[in-house]
């Protein structure tokens, strides 16, 4: 799985991507916004319950039950504000 | 046509691609969004963007401006990478036969691309960096065009769906 962070996600982390694979059991994108909010304090402070981030799966926007897969992108950025 | 990059823009080159070798164009309308510096403490803006879903869903946002109105052609460019104030960021070019159709879809692709695809701005001011929330006024623009669609589109997957996480 390639997990990617965007603007103010990827500077709480402070990685443009994930490095460690997910578990198995991890099998939605809300199971797996909970296991990488756990991996440290700049995770969960980008991740954790009330932190106003969005994602997307595949390019396209996704909700918790969407599931993933380890062939899947996945991308965990805020509300965007480009032009 | 679609392009996303750290290049810097020339108007009257756009401008000229879209009208080229054309005589059934009545309508040129283009839009430039510049760096704006209100307070004289902006060092300078960077954009941010997810390379992929980017460009994929201007495609989409493209689209259906074109599902909308009678367009002969458009371009979108939107800038990347550290700008300072005063540069073009992103330039949107129309031509139609009519202008009422080069007005509707320019402001529309404009009011959409904000806040439906993923570009994010961090701003470095004198005091420090952050990086900028969107405006709620900017979600109420690109909403009024869920109303005036006429017949219900298929909506590109949006970023700013409140809390789907």
């Amino acid at each position: 799985m390639t997990i990617l962070y965007f603007s103010w996600v990827r500077t709480e982390i402070g990685q443009e991507s994930e490095t460690t694979p997910p578990p198995p059991e991890v099998t939605t994108l809300g199971q797996l916004r909970d296991w990488l909010a756990s991996l440290g304090p700049g995770h969960a402070k980008a991740l954790g319950p009330g932190s106003p981030v969005r994602a997307a799966v595949n390019h396209e926007i996704a909700l918790p039950d969407h599931p993933v897969t380890p062939e899947d992108e996945v991308a965990f950025f805020p509300l965007f504000s480009g032009g | 046509m679609i392009r996303i990059g750290p290049e810097a823009f020339d108007l009257e080159v756009e401008s000229a691609r879209l009208t080229a070798g054309r005589t059934d164009i009545g309508a040129l309308a283009t839009f430039v969004g510049l760096v704006r510096d209100e307070t004289g403490g902006l060092l300078s803006l960077t954009l941010e963007h997810y390379p992929g879903m980017a460009e994929r869903h201007l495609a989409a946002i493209e689209a259906e401006a074109r599902r909308r109105w009678r367009i002969l052609d458009l371009v979108v460019v939107h800038r990347v990478g550290r700008l300072v104030p005063g540069e073009p960021i992103v330039f949107v070019g129309v031509v139609a036969a009519h202008r009422a159709e080069a007005f509707a879809a320019c402001e529309f692709l404009m009011d959409w691309l904000k806040t439906q695809a993923p570009f994010w701005k961090f701003e470095e001011r004198v005091e420090g960096g952050r990086w900028i929330d969107p405006r709620p006024e900017d979600e109420g623009r690109a909403e009024r065009w869920d109303k005036s669609s006429g017949a219900a589109a298929p909506v590109p997957a949006r970023g700013d769906a409140p809390d789907p996480l």
